[in-house]
């Protein structure tokens, strides 16, 4: 029982599927030491500098930080969806669940672009005229900016992944019950998923406790 | 005892290999043959290793005399810069195992290939844009930063092409991560059956514990860098004191990183030396099972003495004793294994041909380099030495003593089974003396110099050290000529060198059992395993005489499946 997804160097496609998971999830160990340094850095600044980081995490703009976490999670779900309906050979709830997951994640950087657009407009961008007086809150908006840019980055990566796949899905360009591309791609999803989960209390939440 | 003759092997001797399987460019360019990539490699980190190599020279040359006579002081900043970050990222850190570890690993597990070909092209030509963008930051007028990148002078005042240098070394570092999680599913995946990891060669343990290291320092160096180019390019303050931001910190991440990554430049020579040594005096590897713990306690240990780099940038006492204790502690399982290398060596029937005398050369200088490592990690001693040319020698003698001369004794040994051709004996034993004489002339008195007060990264100097610089500028002649030379001799042999039989060495690993060079698709047969590595003799026996050219593989670890 060979499928066409099988390709060299690989003998049985149970072995090809779970060395293709097995290298996402090496991938992804790296990417946690990626992003852990941002949260390393930013955690030894805030009990470097408590008071300042507080003050600048009362800056962010909540509502789009909760919309945003609440999009990224129901994207999650589609995604999950999506895997399962591949692994029954559903193609059109494949395609669709996969069109919804590109489209939340869009949804997402739209929010945040126009958040972006926000922060701007109120000199949240580090610089002589910033915002807020305290230097150190400054340092804040340094990790901020950073922090949602290489997660928009990722994100993207992302979105173009799942459109590409969704259209070879359509055009039945290949045998997506067989191949271990979307369970892969799934694991990189979720991953981007969580790690907004900790920038969201990260950025948003701290200072706003009554 | 199965009496296998080298032309017997799992796979008849055949006219296509994997060299004239396609000849186009085109047919290179888009290979996803592990063995051709590993040539694409070949191609580049030597181009690197003599833009790295005239960096140097030039260096040299500079510190004959002792006022700084040819460059100005910002050029020989960016000199120095330029030779460390080449000679780091596109040279050393990829050659092990981009090149022996691409082109050996499926070979020695019994695979025909590695487990995602596409991505291993990939990675090639990720390293090729990252090499592109050094060369484009060389060409336009360098970095001045040193190597290490130190926030602020990086982030905020240099005044040279810091953003190109560091976008090259981003890529070139997702380049490696794409090669380490490709090995570490190959050896998980595609072990041929009956090759249990406790059978696995010493050389593909090491690949897979520098792949583990790799994948997770690289990320924190790449997150540092961005970093930099977030501060220089938006200004957005990350390190920048004025703000509260604190350049130490850039300095744990950065050495985070790059302490386990002097691990990813050894641990690969380890593997080959082990080899080696074996083959070469058709001995068991003595210890094979601490030799394997030793490698993985290394990669593990490594990652928790990155302080020692930093000991006088600011850190709390007790900080630093703890850091000094670790890395007092990683130099265990180095000498376990240099011990063990000369244990098997002990009633071995010693062959001292060109590979042989790389690798125990490789053995002397690593444990000089090793042994400084101690004095350097201990606190009095380094505050002393610390900065100073001492510190610069004991790299060098891991690096260069150590991996380079290693990487020297793997071409050589593999080249048989590479181009199909033996390299002529002779002259590579003369090279192999020589690099080790001119090594020494050249980095041991950079040890003496240090010790009495010679500061690194400046060119101008007090006169009573010129004559340490003298006599280091001419080693550096001999050992530039020695690592000339092969460049030569084996070119020749490709054209007029003796054909290689599929086993030359008589050694026991899978790879010598396909034909040399190999077909494309590695072996006729998946081949099945039954025995240990390095079976070179009946375990209660010692190792007998062989004739050279008669030596027998005795019990190779591949059989017909
Ligand atoms: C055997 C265990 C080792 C120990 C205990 C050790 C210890 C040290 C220490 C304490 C320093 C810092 C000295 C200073 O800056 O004052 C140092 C520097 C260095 N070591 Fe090692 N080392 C060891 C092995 C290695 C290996 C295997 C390599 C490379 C393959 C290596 C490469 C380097 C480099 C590149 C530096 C200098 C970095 C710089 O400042 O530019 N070391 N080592
Ligand atoms: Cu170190």
């Amino acid at each position: 029982m060979s499928s066409p997804a099988l390709h060299e160097p690989f003998e049985a496609i149970d072995r090809q599927r779970l060395s293709a998971a097995l290298g996402m999830w090496v991938f992804l160990a790296s990417e946690i030491l990626f992003f852990g340094s941002l949260f390393l850095g930013f955690t030894v600044y805030r009990s470097l500098h408590p008071q300042a980081i507080l003050e600048a995490g009362r800056e962010t703009n909540v509502v789009f930080g909760s919309v945003n976490t609440a999009i990224l999670l129901i994207s999650s779900v589609t995604m999950a969806v999506a895997d399962k309906a591949a692994e029954r050979g559903l193609r059109r709830m494949v395609v669709g669940c996969l069109a919804a997951t590109a489209a939340l994640g869009l949804a997402f950087l739209v929010l945040k672009g126009l958040e972006y657009r926000e922060d701007i407009h109120e000199h949240l961008v580090p610089g002589p005229d910033f915002k807020l007086k305290t230097p150190a809150a400054q340092l804040f908006f340094g990790f901020y900016w950073s922090m949602t840019a290489i997660h928009a980055v990722h994100l993207t990566i992302g979105i173009a992944a799942v459109c590409l796949f969704a259209w070879r899905v359509s055009r039945r360009a290949f045998d997506f019950t067989a191949s271990a591309a979307l369970p892969s791609l799934g694991l990189y999803w979720h991953l981007v998923d969580i790690i907004w989960i900790f920038l969201y209390p990260l950025l948003y939440l701290g200072g706003r406790a009554p | 005892m199965t009496d296998m003759t080298a032309e017997s092997g799992l796979t008849a001797p055949r006219s296509d290999t994997y060299l004239n399987h396609g000849s186009t460019l085109w047919s290179w360019l888009t290979t996803t043959d592990h063995k051709r990539i590993a040539l694409l490699y070949f191609g580049s980190i030597t181009l690197f290793f003599f833009i790295g190599g005239a960096a140097a020279t030039m260096i040299r040359l500079e510190l004959i005399s002792p006022n700084g006579a040819l460059f100005t002081n910002d050029g020989y900043n960016r000199l120095f810069t330029l030779h460390g970050v080449i000679m780091v990222w596109f040279f050393l850190v990829p050659s092990i195992p981009t090149t022996f570890g691409n082109f050996l690993l499926p070979l020695m597990i019994g695979a025909s290939d590695v487990a995602f070909p596409r991505l291993n092209l990939f990675s090639w030509y990720l390293n090729t844009v990252g090499g592109l963008l050094v060369v484009a930051c060389l060409v336009l007028g360098g970095v001045d930063t040193g190597w290490t990148f130190y926030t602020p002078f990086s982030s905020m005042f240099s005044n040279s092409y810091v953003f190109l240098a560091v976008a090259a070394v981003f890529v070139v570092g997702f380049s490696t991560i794409a090669t380490g999680v490709n090995f570490i599913v190959t050896v998980h995946a595609l072990r041929a059956p009956g090759m249990t990891w406790f059978r696995l060669p010493l050389f593909v343990w090491t690949q897979y514990a520098t792949a583990i290291v790799i994948i997770l320092a690289t990320p924190v160096l790449a997150i540092s860098l961005a970093l930099i180019a977030a501060e220089r390019l938006f200004g957005l303050p990350i390190f920048d004191p004025q703000h509260g931001g604190d350049p130490v910190l850039f300095q744990h991440l950065f050495w985070f990183y790059s302490h386990p990554a002097v691990y990813i430049m050894i641990l690969p020579a380890f593997g080959v030396v082990s080899e080696l040594i074996a083959c070469f005096s058709r001995r068991q590897v003595f210890g094979y099972t601490a030799m394997v713990w030793a490698i993985l306690g290394i990669s593990v240990i490594g990652f928790f003495v990155w302080g020692h780099h930093m000991f006088v940038a600011g850190m709390s006492p007790f900080a630093a004793l703890v850091f000094s204790f670790l890395s007092f502690i990683v130099a265990v399982p180095s000498a376990i294994k240099v011990f063990n290398w000369t244990f098997t060596l002990y009633r071995g029937q010693i062959y001292f041909e060109a590979p042989m005398l790389y690798a125990l050369g490789f053995i002397g200088l690593f444990t000089i380099g090793g042994l400084t490592g101690l004095f350097t990690a201990s606190l009095p001693i380094d505050v002393h030495v610390t900065d100073s040319y001492f510190v610069v020698a004991h790299f060098h003698y891991v690096m260069v003593g150590g991996s380079v001369s290693a990487f020297f004794g793997a071409l050589h040994f593999w080249w048989p089974k590479i181009s199909g051709r033996m390299a002529p004996d002779g002259w590579a034993r003369f090279a192999a003396i020589l690099m080790f004489f001119g090594f020494n002339f050249t980095f041991f008195p950079q040890f003496v110099m240090g010790y009495l007060g010679m500061n690194r990264r400046y060119h101008h100097y007090a006169p009573e050290f010129q004559i340490y610089h003298v006599a280091s500028s001419m080693g550096a002649v001999i050992l530039a000529a020695a690592y000339l030379l092969p460049m030569g001799y084996l070119t020749w042999s490709l054209f007029r060198g003796q054909k290689a039989r599929a086993n030359p060495w008589g050694a026991t690993g899978l790879e010598w059992q396909t034909s040399s060079p190999p077909p494309k698709h590695n072996f006729d047969q998946r081949p099945v395993v039954t025995e240990r590595a390095y079976v070179y003799h009946p375990d209660q026996e010692s190792p007998r005489h062989e004739e050279p050219n008669a030596r027998e593989p005795h019990n190779p670890q591949g059989q017909r499946g």
